[in-house]
């Protein structure tokens, strides 16, 4: 389970996050939705530590995030990141790429490590791509091997961040099929996303984000079919 | 002016002498780019670490090192270091000023080479988990020394030619060194410093060359 607790967070002078309150229980997925600047992507890398927060608390499992004691290396091990930006290791081959970490982080021998990196790659529809370089890979293919690359450490939790803005349109399609299946397999994600159909259909909350507060959050048929604020009516009619 | 008496079959018998000489000569570049590889990487992580001092540190040694003559380097470890009372080989004086001058020069050069490297994949490292050392160990390090390769071996072919400085600290055993002790000895000046000159021409082409299909290897992504 994963529990915000009025967390606040500032770049210098602009708050970007102001007093969020979560909670995703396991199996779970929930979708981020709002627009740029309203904080959801920060939130985040406020999950797996990557960025700091100014006050409130986070807690993963229990384990408080930012707390002091806190091996955040260990604790990034549960939890799964996705970038917009793919960030395929260039040097690495697709197989490479999905078994580095599995084998320093995790100390996974290297058969295992292959095993799973294999299973992954299949997983997501790139079996036959093991011993090719990322950069012979399309934008679509890239962001399905960093999804292998963060499935293979067995992780808990998958947060995805705009995983499909950076794609060409027709490639979003196969990134957002293979979150579906991770969905229906039963992980426990959060996507923000800016791909309303999708989040209408896997989602089991949506929560819309505006200007660092979470305006609304319900099932998606609520939030879409009967938007409460102003705001919200107004973000789903600009991006319908 | 032209009734030199060029007297090349001479000059000629010391070609193994010489090619003894070459030998160390590579030796001593070779070494000198491993150390210098090493404490350049070293400097890089000094640079990245956000200690003040240890920035001080690599700053003030890649200052030195580009910007006085690596001669003096040389000079400075041979009879500098004397003055107290450490005492060092020519040998080991050349390899270390070397060494010095290699390691200013690639540290910057990895500088820029890291520009170039996005600082999202150290994210991505860190977000499955790795520590900041492996982050730069497993993914930052093999970029940076992929795009660092071509000015590494402009290094290379620096190193070997510098060798020829040994002179300063009495050094006689790198081809310069043999050469010119020949010289001493049979005044065939213009001869043996032209196969001299060949020979270096020599190792560093091939030096190149062999670099470019290392890389060609190395780096099929």
């Amino acid at each position: 389970m994963i529990e915000i607790e009025n967390v606040r967070k500032s770049f210098g002078p602009l708050e970007v996050l102001k007093g969020i309150d979560l909670t995703v229980a396991k199996g779970e997925v929930l979708t981020v939705i709002g627009g740029s600047g309203s904080g959801k992507s920060t939130l985040l890398t406020c999950i797996n530590g990557l960025e700091p927060i100014d006050s409130g608390r986070i807690l993963v499992d229990g384990t408080e995030v930012h707390a002091r004691g806190t091996d955040l290396n260990k604790l990034r091990r549960r939890i799964g990141i996705v970038f917009q930006q793919f960030n395929a290791f260039p040097h690495l081959t697709v197989l490479e790429n999905v078994m580095l970490a599995q084998r320093k982080v995790l100390g996974r021998p290297k058969t295992e490590a292959e095993a799973e990196a294999v299973r992954q790659l299949n997983h997501v529809g790139l079996g036959d791509k093991l011993k090719v370089y990322p950069g012979r890979l399309s934008g679509g293919q890239q962001q399905r091997m960093a999804i292998a690359r963060a499935l293979a450490m067995s992780p808990d939790y998958m947060l995805f961040d705009e995983v499909t803005s950076a794609l060409d349109p027709q490639l979003v399609g196969e990134v957002l099929d293979t979150l579906r299946l991770l969905a229906s397999e039963g992980m426990t994600m959060i996507c923000v996303t800016h791909e309303m159909k999708f989040a209408r259909e896997v989602s089991d909350r949506v929560a819309f984000f505006h200007q660092g507060i979470m305006a609304e959050i319900a099932p998606p048929a609520q939030l879409f079919g009967a938007p409460e604020s102003a705001e919200l009516r107004k973000f789903l009619a600009a991006t319908a | 002016m032209f009734n030199y008496n060029f007297r090349w079959a001479q000059a000629l018998n010391s070609l193994p002498r010489m090619l003894e000489g070459a030998l160390v000569t590579l030796e001593v570049a070779i070494l000198s780019m491993v150390i210098g590889i090493s404490i350049a990487v070293i400097l890089t992580l000094f640079r990245l670490s956000g200690s003040r001092l240890l920035s001080a540190i690599a700053s003030t040694w890649v200052e030195i090192a580009r910007n006085t003559p690596a001669l003096f380097q040389i000079y400075m470890v041979h009879f500098g270091l004397g003055g107290f009372g450490i005492h060092l080989s020519p040998y080991l004086s050349l390899l270390i000023g070397i060494a010095f001058n290699n390691a200013g020069y690639l540290a910057e050069n990895f500088r820029g080479a890291l520009k170039g490297i996005p600082e999202t994949q150290t994210r991505a490292a860190r977000s499955l988990g790795m520590t900041p050392v492996q982050a730069f160990r497993y993914v930052v390090m093999p970029q940076m020394l992929r795009i660092s390769f071509l000015p590494m071996t402009n290094q290379m072919v620096w190193a070997i030619l510098m060798t020829s400085l040994g002179t300063v600290v009495a050094m006689n055993t790198d081809l310069y060194g043999v050469t010119s002790d020949l010289n001493a000895r049979t005044f065939r000046t213009f001869e043996l410093f032209a196969i001299a000159a060949v020979i270096f021409y020599l190792i560093t082409k091939t030096v190149t060359l062999s670099a470019r299909l290392l890389a060609a290897r190395l780096f099929r992504y």
